[in-house]
């Protein structure tokens, strides 16, 4: 069974690499390159998959997993500018795609025991651009 | 990883065929079968799915996507009725299997061209033809 919980952050970003001209970040992320950054209203979902308790009826405390997105992601991201106040993103570009697998990193060690795993992680930029990562499969390494 | 981009577009339709009476297309299709066509606001959703490029931190150039499914598809099928305007349709009734079909044929055919590589692939894409109606194609 699967398992999805919501959250929202707002934050900024600009997506260049350091190595590269202003016309070639251009280039590459289009409007996103500009210097000065911009924001959006980041929408996370986060699935986990398992199988209820027989006693609790449930996979997961839903409590417990708010207060730990709540932990590991919404209060380290929110109302910040990524690129200078949430490592890596220092040195990693915050593409969505970057951004998602940084969450799925902060999620996965605590769903290695217990009954759920965590299945997914979808992050929504805006509501015409999101990506979905399960985790690293072989496609994720080259 | 996935990547999946929202796409829009306004279009008109009639579910009708030729080789039926009035009132079996009526059975078959309902109020799609009304003859001057009526029109939904669709919305395509088309998910490129690979590994992230180590340098941009991109699975694909989103750029190069858009352009990809503005030519091949909203050019041709916004604000049109599809029966008469789109070429698919002079031979296929328009359900929004047959449009997903025809929008998978366009992607597909051009998609080697803009994306030579291995990755990304196309791996999925979905059609909303009203808030109930949803249609989706898998690689």
């Amino acid at each position: 069974m699967l398992l999805t919980r919501r959250a929202e952050f707002s934050a900024s970003h600009v997506c260049a690499q350091r190595a590269l001209t202003a016309e070639q970040n251009k280039e590459i992320y289009g409007a996103a390159a500009n210097p000065s950054g911009h924001g959006h209203n980041y929408v996370l979902e986060v699935t986990l998959e398992g199988e209820p308790d027989p006693e609790t009826g449930m996979i997961f405390d839903l409590k417990k997993l708010k207060d730990l997105i709540q932990q590991t992601v919404i209060d380290p991201m929110d109302h910040r500018f990524l690129n200078y106040e949430v490592p890596p993103f220092d040195k990693v570009v915050p593409t969505t795609e970057n951004v998602a697998a940084e969450i799925w990193k902060r999620l996965q060690p605590h769903f290695e025991i217990g009954r759920a795993r965590l299945n997914n992680v979808r992050l929504y930029e805006t509501e015409d651009l999101y990506v979905d990562y399960p985790g690293a499969g072989a496609e994720d390494s080259r | 990883m996935r990547v999946t981009r929202r796409y829009h577009f306004c279009a008109s339709h009639r579910l009708h065929r030729a080789a039926f009476t009035d009132q079996e297309n009526r059975e078959l299709y309902g109020k799609c079968s009304n003859p001057y066509g009526h029109g939904h606001d669709y919305v395509l959703e088309v998910t490129a799915a690979g590994p992230v490029d180590a340098a941009t931190g991109q699975v694909v150039h989103l750029p190069t996507l858009d352009r990809l499914v503005s030519e091949q598809v909203i050019s041709d099928f916004d604000h049109r009725y599809l029966n008469a305007d789109v070429a698919e349709f002079a031979g296929a009734i328009p359900t929004s299997e047959n449009i997903i079909r025809a929008i998978e044929d366009r992607l597909r055919g051009r998609w080697p061209g803009v994306f030579p590589g291995a990755w990304p692939r196309l791996e999925r894409i979905r059609l909303r033809e009203t808030k109930r109606n949803v249609f989706e194609l898998r690689s």
